[in-house]
C-alpha cells in the first residue's frame, strides 16, 4: 500500500497537464489559504495605505486560533490512534468552559480580584477544568466507543453524534438556552501594546501564552515519555503493540484523557477571552477545530496547531470583512475543498481513510 | 455460529411465553399512548390486533399479506375516527411527511451505507422549491400580476409564481436529485467518517445560504427570506378536489399517506432490484463490490440522488402544510432527528424505518411537549423538557447503537453485519478482520 502510493508519486509526469495537476496538488491548498489575506491586504493598502487592519485581523485570528489549536489536538490525537472522529469533542470543550465559569463563581473571582489571587485562582480553575474535561472524554470513550470498537465504522460515529447532543443538553440544563455573559477577569480587550496601528490586547497575549507551553508539554510527553511511546506504537499498529505488551485499552483511554485535558484548557481560555459562554459554542468550535485538524493533516500534532492558527486567521478575516453570519459557510467550504482535493492536509501523510 | 444458524431457522408460529408477555405489555402501552396522544382507542386496539397477528403468524404468507392490506385500510380510514381539525391528525400528517424523509435517508445510510449527516439540505431545497413556485415570493413575476400554472382560485389571481402542487413536486425531485448527486460527487473518493463530515459541511452550507439568502440578490430578487421565512405558501390544489384548507386536515393526511405509499413502493422495488443489491454489496465491502463489477460512481450517486429526491418531495409537502419556509427549520439537529428515526427502526429495514419515523415524530411533536413536559416539575426539577428533546434523541442514538444496533425491526442481513464483530474481543481494532464464514 505504502509502496504503491510512493510509486504513484514518482515523477513520471510527461505532459504539461500532468505537471500542472501536480503543482495544484502540491501548492493548491497553500494558494487557497493565501487568497483571503492577500486580497484584503491589497484592498487595505489601496484604501488606507497601511496593513494595520489586516494586522489586527491576524492578531485576533491568532488568539482565536490558539483555542482552536488546542481543541484540534484532541481530534488529531484520537483520530491518529483509533481513526475515529470524536464528534463529541467540541462539547467536551464547551463543558470545560462551563466548568471554568462555574469555578469563577465558586472561587469568588471577579474583575476586581488582585493579581496574585487571580493568578492562583485561574491556575486552580485551569487544573480543575482540565481534569473535568479529561475525565469526561475518557468516560465517553468507555461508554460510547469502546463497546463498538470492532463494529462497522458507522456505529461509533453515530454514538459520537448522540453524545454530542446529550452534552449540549447538559449545557442547556446547566446555564440555560441562551448565551451567558461572565465577568471579564483579565480585562481581555485592554490594549497591552501597539505596533504600527496593530493593537495587541491582554486577551491575545493570554491565549497564545497559555497555549504554547501546553502544546510543548504535550508534544514532549508524546515524544519522550514511556506512555507517549506506547501511544505512538498503538497508532502505528495496535495488534503489534499489544503483542509487545502494551495495554492498548489503557493507551486509548490515555489518548482521550490528553485530548480532553487540552479541550478543558481551551475551554478556560475561551471563557476568559470571549467572556461569553453558550451551550452551542462547542458545536461550532468542534467543526472549526476539526477543519483545522484536517487542514494540518489529521493525526499530525504540529499540523493541528498550524491548522488551528490558519483557520483562526481565516475566521477572523471573514468575521471582520464579510460578516460573521457567513463565517461558518466559508470555513465549511474550506473543509470540503481540503477533504476533496487534499485529504492529507498540509503536513499529513496519505491516510487510509482517504486513499 | 450456532447462534446465527438458530436465528435463521425460525419456527412457523411464535407462541412462546416471551412473545405473549411482550404482546400483552404492548397492548397496555398502545392503549395508554393512544389515550395520551388523543388517538381513537378502538383504532389503537385494531392496530395492536394487526401487529399481534403478524407477530404470531410471522411465517405464514397469507397472514402476512392479510395484515399488510388490513394495515393499509386501517391507515386510510383512521382520519374518520379522529377530529378533522384536531391535534392528532396534525401530528399524524407531519409524521407521515417525515416518514418519507426517513425512507429517503434510509436509502443513503441504510442501503448504501453512506452516512449522510447533512440530509437537511434536501429538505431545505424541497421546501425552498415550494416557497419559490407556490407563493407570492417572486412578487415581480409576470409584471407584478403573478404567473400561475394549473392552479385554481384564489392563487391564480395573486402576485408571485403559483404552480400546481404536483408540478412543484416534479421540479423539486429534479432539483434535489441534482443537488444530491453534486453533494455526493466530492465524497466519492472518501470513505467512512470523512463522508459524514463532508455531507455535514454541505448541510451547514445550504442552511447558511438559506439563513443569509436575503442578502444574495440576483436581478433585484433575493433568493430566500432568511429567518423571516416565505409565507404564506399555497395550499395543495389537486384536480377534481376542493382546494385544501388549514382547518380540514383529513385531505392533507391522505396526501401524505399517498406519498408514503408511493415512496414505500419505490423503496421495496429498489431494494429488490439490481441497483438495490449493488447498494448492499457496496455497504458490506466496497472493494469486493468494485472487483465484482459494481460501478461505484454510478451506484453511489444514484443512492444520493434517490435519497435526496425523497427529501425534496417531503420538503415540498411540509412547505405547503406548515405554510412557511424559514431558515430555522433547516438546522443540523433536523438531520440528526431523521437519522435517529432510521437508527431506531433499523438501518436498511423499510418497515423499521416507518415505525421509527412515526414513533419519533409522535415523541417529538406530541409526547414531549404535551404529555411529559410537566413531569420534571412534578418531581421537583425545574426545566423545560421541550428544550431537551434532542438530548433525548442523542441518548436514544447511543443506547440503540450500543445495545441493539440492528434497530427495533432489524433487517436480517444487516443484523448479521452489525453484530458479528461485537463481543468478539474488546481490543480487536479495525474490525472486519475476523473470518466471516457465516455469510455463506
Amino acid at each position: 500500500m505504502e509502496a504503491s502510493t510512493e510509486a504513484a508519486r514518482l515523477p513520471v509526469k510527461t505532459n504539461t497537464w500532468d505537471r500542472v495537476r501536480g503543482y495544484i496538488g502540491e501548492y493548491g491548498l497553500i494558494a487557497l489559504l493565501l487568497v483571503m489575506p492577500v486580497v484584503y491586504g491589497i484592498q487595505d493598502l489601496s484604501d488606507d495605505g497601511s496593513l494595520a487592519r489586516l494586522g489586527n485581523n491576524v492578531v485576533d485570528g491568532l488568539s482565536n486560533g490558539a483555542i482552536w489549536a488546542l481543541v484540534a489536538l484532541g481530534y488529531t490525537l484520537v483520530y491518529g490512534i483509533i481513526e475515529l472522529i470524536n464528534f463529541a469533542h467540541g462539547e467536551v470543550f464547551m463543558i470545560g468552559s462551563l466548568v471554568s465559569a462555574g469555578l469563577f463563581g465558586t472561587l469568588g473571582l471577579t474583575a476586581a480580584t488582585g493579581v496574585p489571587g487571580l493568578v492562583l485562582g485561574l491556575l486552580v480553575t485551569l487544573v480543575l477544568a482540565m481534569i473535568a474535561s479529561g475525565a469526561l472524554n475518557v468516560m465517553i470513550e468507555r461508554v460510547a466507543y469502546r463497546p463498538l470498537r470492532s463494529a462497522p465504522k458507522l456505529a461509533p460515529l453515530i454514538t459520537a453524534v448522540g453524545f454530542s447532543f446529550i452534552l449540549q443538553n447538559v449545557g442547556i440544563l446547566w446555564i440555560g438556552g441562551s448565551p451567558e455573559g461572565i465577568p471579564d477577569l483579565i480585562n481581555a480587550q485592554k490594549e497591552l501594546f501597539n505596533i504600527g496601528g496593530v493593537s495587541v490586547s491582554q486577551g491575545d497575549v493570554l491565549a497564545v501564552a497559555a497555549t504554547i507551553p501546553l502544546v510543548l508539554l504535550l508534544t514532549t510527553f508524546i515524544a519522550q515519555s514511556r506512555l507517549g511511546r506506547a501511544m505512538r506504537a498503538t497508532a502505528q499498529d495496535p495488534e503489534a503493540a499489544r503483542l509487545m505488551g502494551i495495554n492498548v485499552d489503557t493507551t486509548i483511554s490515555l489518548t482521550f484523557l490528553l485530548g480532553g485535558i487540552m479541550a478543558g484548557a481551551a475551554g478556560l481560555i475561551y471563557a476568559l477571552y470571549q467572556t461569553t459562554i453558550w451551550y452551542f459554542q462547542g458545536f461550532q468550535a468542534g467543526l472549526i477545530a476539526f477543519t483545522a485538524a484536517v487542514m494540518g493533516g489529521i493525526g499530525n500534532l504540529k499540523g493541528a496547531v498550524l491548522g488551528g492558527f490558519i483557520i483562526g486567521i481565516i475566521q477572523q478575516i471573514s468575521d471582520n470583512r464579510i460578516g460573521g453570519e457567513w463565517t461558518p459557510a466559508i470555513v465549511f467550504s474550506y473543509l470540503v475543498l481540503i477533504m476533496v482535493f487534499r485529504p492529507s492536509g498540509l503536513l499529513g501523510e496519505e491516510t487510509r481513510e482517504a486513499g | 455460529m450456532t447462534k446465527t444458524a438458530a436465528a435463521l431457522r425460525r419456527p412457523g408460529v411464535k407462541t412462546d411465553t416471551r412473545t405473549l408477555v411482550a404482546l400483552a405489555a404492548g397492548l397496555v402501552v398502545t392503549l395508554w399512548m393512544a389515550d395520551q396522544i388523543e388517538m381513537d382507542l378502538f383504532m389503537a386496539f385494531v392496530l395492536w390486533v394487526l401487529v399481534a397477528v403478524r407477530t404470531i403468524f410471522h411465517e405464514n404468507k397469507a397472514a402476512l399479506t392479510g395484515t399488510l392490506v388490513a394495515l393499509a385500510v386501517w391507515a386510510i380510514v383512521l382520519p374518520f375516527f379522529q377530529d378533522s381539525g384536531g391535534g392528532f391528525l396534525e401530528d399524524a400528517t407531519q409524521a407521515l411527511a417525515l416518514t418519507v424523509m426517513a425512507l429517503g435517508l434510509n436509502i443513503i445510510v441504510g442501503f448504501a451505507g453512506l452516512l449522510d449527516l447533512g440530509y437537511v439540505a434536501f429538505y431545505a431545497l424541497g421546501a425552498l422549491t415550494a416557497g419559490w413556485f407556490m407563493s407570492g415570493f417572486f412578487s415581480s413575476a409576470g409584471g407584478g400580476e403573478g404567473f400561475s400554472l394549473l392552479v385554481g382560485e384564489p392563487a391564480s389571481n395573486l402576485p408571485g409564481v403559483h404552480f400546481n402542487f404536483l408540478l412543484v413536486i416534479i421540479v423539486a425531485v429534479v432539483v434535489t436529485t441534482i443537488a444530491g448527486m453534486l453533494i455526493g460527487l466530492p465524497t466519492l473518493r472518501l470513505r467512512g467518517d470523512y463522508i459524514a463530515i463532508v455531507t455535514l459541511a454541505f448541510g451547514e452550507i445550504v442552511g447558511r445560504l438559506v439563513i443569509n439568502g436575503d442578502q444574495i440578490v440576483f436581478f433585484g430578487q433575493k433568493i430566500t427570506n432568511g429567518r423571516q421565512g416565505i409565507t404564506p405558501v399555497d395550499k395543495i390544489d389537486l384536480p377534481f378536489l376542493e382546494p385544501f384548507t388549514g382547518l380540514e386536515l383529513r385531505p392533507w393526511y391522505w396526501v401524505a399517506l399517498a406519498l408514503v405509499a408511493v415512496v414505500l413502493f419505490v423503496n421495496y422495488r429498489l431494494r429488490d432490484s439490481r441497483l438495490g443489491r449493488a447498494w448492499i454489496a457496496l455497504r458490506e465491502d466496497e472493494v469486493a463490490a468494485a472487483s465484482m463489477g459494481v460501478p461505484l460512481v454510478k451506484t453511489k450517486l444514484l443512492a444520493y440522488g434517490t435519497g435526496a429526491a425523497f427529501g425534496g418531495i417531503a420538503g415540498v409537502f411540509l412547505g405547503s402544510y406548515l405554510n412557511t419556509v424559514n431558515a430555522d427549520q433547516f438546522q443540523f439537529s433536523f438531520s440528526i432527528f431523521i437519522l435517529a428515526m432510521v437508527i431506531l427502526g433499523g438501518l436498511g429495514s423499510i418497515e423499521g424505518v416507518v415505525l421509527g419515523a412515526v414513533v419519533l415524530s409522535f415523541i417529538n411533536f406530541n409526547l414531549i411537549p404535551d404529555v411529559f413536559n410537566d413531569y420534571p416539575s412534578k418531581v421537583g426539577l425545574d426545566f423545560d423538557l421541550t428544550e431537551l428533546s434532542f438530548g433525548i434523541f442523542g441518548f436514544l442514538l447511543v443506547i440503540m447503537m450500543v445495545l441493539r444496533p440492528e434497530g427495533l425491526i432489524p433487517e436480517r442481513r444487516r443484523k448479521l453485519e452489525l453484530t458479528e464483530g461485537i463481543g468478539a474481543g474488546d481490543t480487536a481494532l479495525g474490525g472486519g478482520e475476523t473470518i466471516e464464514e457465516v455469510r455463506a
